[in-house]
């Protein structure tokens, strides 16, 4: 990493690119899959994940919708429970809030409702986060609102293979499945694997391990993390990340053994701070791992204000490297 | 952040005075070191840390007496080294952030002081599971707090102790006038307290001597025994028949002692004297008691002896050895109620069996308490020791 924060760009491939080869992977893979979206098809997708699809599996699977967010999520449910295996997108997570009656009340309930009758195989892609200047309206972290609701389960892959591989295990899960891509991840570029293959999506994963606190985090703030344990590092802090991957349901198993052995924690997440992820899990390491713990608990969110327009004050707003790098001194005791 | 206090450094010990500070805000302490000297009724004393940290402040100002407990400094928590030197490297624009005023620092060490110790629950634990007093712990986590670790050094400290030699703390600097004051302050309580009587016995010392002499023959230099040690357990011996000669006066009574600690008055090199005890000598061998004693001799002289040694003792034992003053008139040492004075052996004429002989004889004097015996008593009490003398093969 050359400068503090910024993302892997040793290889040729693109998380863009991952996320496109899972789809690619899907729609070959399933007959049944088909994408559906925004802009999805001849302008080639919001963030051009989905560019040159629409010339490989023509009109049929890669369907271009109106802008009505609760008509074509409700349409992917449907198919869904119809027999489909849909993926659809949300061209940004505030966008998704037009079809939060359709996710919480159709796609997390029914199978519930129907006794256990029916499911509701629907990928519902989104994205979210700040940092391209979206301003207030396009930049937002709501992912803990969706990790709140149970029926659903919720991914944020924070590398290329998460998210090339996370989304054909989101397709064979037989329940919903809300997957967030960090619009600031797009860009990332690593290496591929040639092959597609699925990932576990059960578990936090370990991304570097460390002994004197455990930084939990997930999706785009995953590489801030890692940049700040350098820096932390160098002042003989060593710190554990850890990459939550799937938000919902939290793999507590892996976050509690790593509180216990660092007995310290420091959440990140770019959601504002009151009742964010980053208060559930503190909630969970205070219920689990209390006298274990040695220092207060630690958090950096995002300021509580609507993600401002310019870039210094969208800067300002997220967590960044130094605000983590001060937090995890803090939990240290370090002066 | 802890507070250091006030040790009790003997059981009649009520307070004690400040007589100088060997370390400074900011010196980094290890448990063990000393950091004071305080003044007390037994002498200057240097009075040891057994908690690890940086001294963030001085509270007693030299020359103020303060009863035991009292705060004398606050020790702040130390840092992992590493993490402190990184610290102390990091740019500029970080390092000249401003740190947090000194009146906030004090605020939160009275509110702690009242909520409680602040530790991690991660630390109770551990500390629960080790019978550890937090009280006695300095915290290095957030705002000072004991964390795991802390506790972890500690119990680690506390295996280490009884392996480390005694000559870990750093050499004395003392100031020669405030031992003295000390000196003063202890023989004058003890002059305007204690209703002394003095008795004097001289006796033959030859069988002794030539006992020494053939024992000696024997043995290396270095496990020669001279004849305090002889008298260190002639006197131990004694005790153990005149239970009113050892222990202290304490509250108005006497409280005899199971244990016979002899404290052996030694002079320090550059003036005054400290009394450290021989824990138990009655029931040590001679060789055993040489040692101990060879070890504080040893030690007093380069300056290296606790405050922790100088509480024991139960009764004092004061040899001019070989300094060629025939007797002496020794102060009992408070709370203790009786000192035994042994002067140099003087080779003399002496009447033995009607004839005038040769011999070399020993001084021995007896200053007792008579609140709690008389001179009949320490008449008998004196020939006891003078009798074990004489058979110095059974000491």
């Amino acid at each position: 990493m050359s400068e503090p924060g910024q993302q892997p760009t040793n290889g040729t491939a693109t998380y863009r690119d991952a996320v496109r080869a899972g789809i690619r992977d899907a729609l070959i893979r399933d007959p049944r899959c088909f994408l559906m979206g925004e802009d999805v098809g001849r302008y080639g997708g919001c963030y051009a994940v989905s560019k040159g699809l629409l010339d490989e599996f023509g009109p049929e699977r890669i369907r271009d919708t109106p802008l009505s967010e609760s008509g074509f999520v409700g349409a992917g449910i449907g198919a869904a429970l119809g027999g489909m295996r849909p993926i659809v997108e949300v061209m940004t997570v505030n966008f998704s809030l037009l079809c939060l009656d359709q996710i919480l009340n159709n796609a997390a309930t029914i199978r519930h409702m129907s006794g256990g009758q029916f499911s509701i195989p629907v990928v519902i892609r989104m994205a979210s986060g700040a940092g391209r200047q979206l301003a207030a309206q396009h930049s937002h972290s709501l992912e803990v609102w969706y990790a709140h609701i149970p029926g659903i389960r919720v991914l944020a892959p924070a590398t290329l293979e998460d998210a090339q591989g996370m989304l054909w295990t989101a397709i064979v899960d037989p329940d919903p499945v809300v997957i967030f891509e960090n619009v600031m991840l797009y860009n990332m570029t690593g290496s591929l694997p040639v092959e597609v293959r699925p990932v576990d999506i059960g578990r936090a994963a370990i991304r570097r391990s460390g002994t004197d606190l455990s930084i939990v985090t997930y999706g785009g703030s995953l590489w801030k993390c890692l940049a700040a344990a350098e820096a932390l590092a160098e002042a003989g802090i060593d710190a554990e990340v850890i990459d939550l991957r799937t938000l919902r349901p939290l793999d507590d198993e892996t976050i509690m053994a790593s509180v216990r052995r660092t007995r310290r924690a420091l959440l990140v997440d770019e959601g504002w701070r009151s009742g964010s992820l980053a208060a559930e899990i503190m909630a969970r390491i205070v219920e689990q791992c209390f006298w274990s713990l040695d220092a207060p608990l630690a958090r950096v969110c995002s300021e509580e204000v609507p993600i401002p327009y310019p870039k210094h004050l969208e800067d300002a707003a997220l967590p960044q490297v130094p605000a983590i790098v001060e937090a995890a001194r803090r939990t240290m005791g370090a002066k | 952040m802890s507070e250091f206090r006030m040790p009790s450094l003997g059981a009649d010990m009520e307070a004690g005075t400040l007589v100088e500070w060997l370390k400074k805000p900011g010196d980094q302490v290890a448990p063990g070191d000393v950091v004071a000297v305080v003044e007390t009724q037994k002498g200057a004393i240097e009075i040891e840390i057994f908690e690890g940290g940086i001294v963030e402040r001085l509270i007693a100002k030299v020359g103020e007496t303060l009863p035991v407990g009292s705060p004398l400094a606050i020790i702040a928590g130390s840092q992992p080294s590493s993490v402190a030197q990184a610290a102390h490297s990091a740019p500029e624009g970080q390092a000249e952030r401003p740190a947090p005023p000194p009146v906030a620092a004090v605020t939160e060490t009275a509110a702690t002081a009242q909520r409680g110790i602040r530790a991690s629950p991660a630390a109770r634990k551990l500390a629960a599971e080790h019978h550890v007093d937090l009280e006695a712990l300095t915290g290095s986590g957030p705002e000072g707090a004991i964390v795991y670790v802390d506790v972890e050094n500690w119990l680690h400290a506390a295996a280490r102790q009884p392996a480390s030699p005694p000559g870990t703390s750093p050499p004395v600097r003392r100031e020669r006038a405030a031992m003295r004051g000390a000196i003063g302050a202890t023989m004058a309580r003890a002059k305007r307290e204690i209703p002394h009587y003095y008795l004097q016995h001289t006796f033959e010392f030859d069988r002794a001597l030539d006992w020494l002499a053939r024992t000696n023959a024997a043995l290396g230099p270095d496990r020669r025994l001279v004849p305090g040690a002889l008298l260190v357990k002639a006197l131990a011996l004694a005790c153990r028949q005149f239970a009113d000669f050892n222990g202290y006066w304490r509250d108005g009574h006497f409280e005899a002692s199971r244990a016979v600690n002899v404290g052996t008055a030694i002079s320090i090199p550059g003036g005054g004297l400290v009394a450290p005890a021989i824990m138990e000598a009655d029931r040590l061998e001679l060789p055993a008691v040489m040692e101990r004693l060879r070890d504080l001799v040893n030690r007093v002289r380069v300056g290296r002896y606790r405050g922790s040694e100088l509480t024991g003792a139960t009764v004092t034992l004061s040899s001019l050895g070989e300094r060629g003053v025939e007797g002496l008139w020794p102060i009992i040492n408070p709370p203790q109620v009786a000192i035994v004075g042994a002067g140099t052996p003087v080779e003399r004429p002496w009447i033995r069996d009607g004839r005038v002989v040769p011999a070399v004889t020993l001084m021995l004097t007896l200053a007792a308490d008579h609140r709690v015996s008389d001179g009949h008593r320490g008449a008998r009490f004196l020939a006891a020791i003078a009798a074990k003398l004489q058979e110095p093969e059974r000491l």
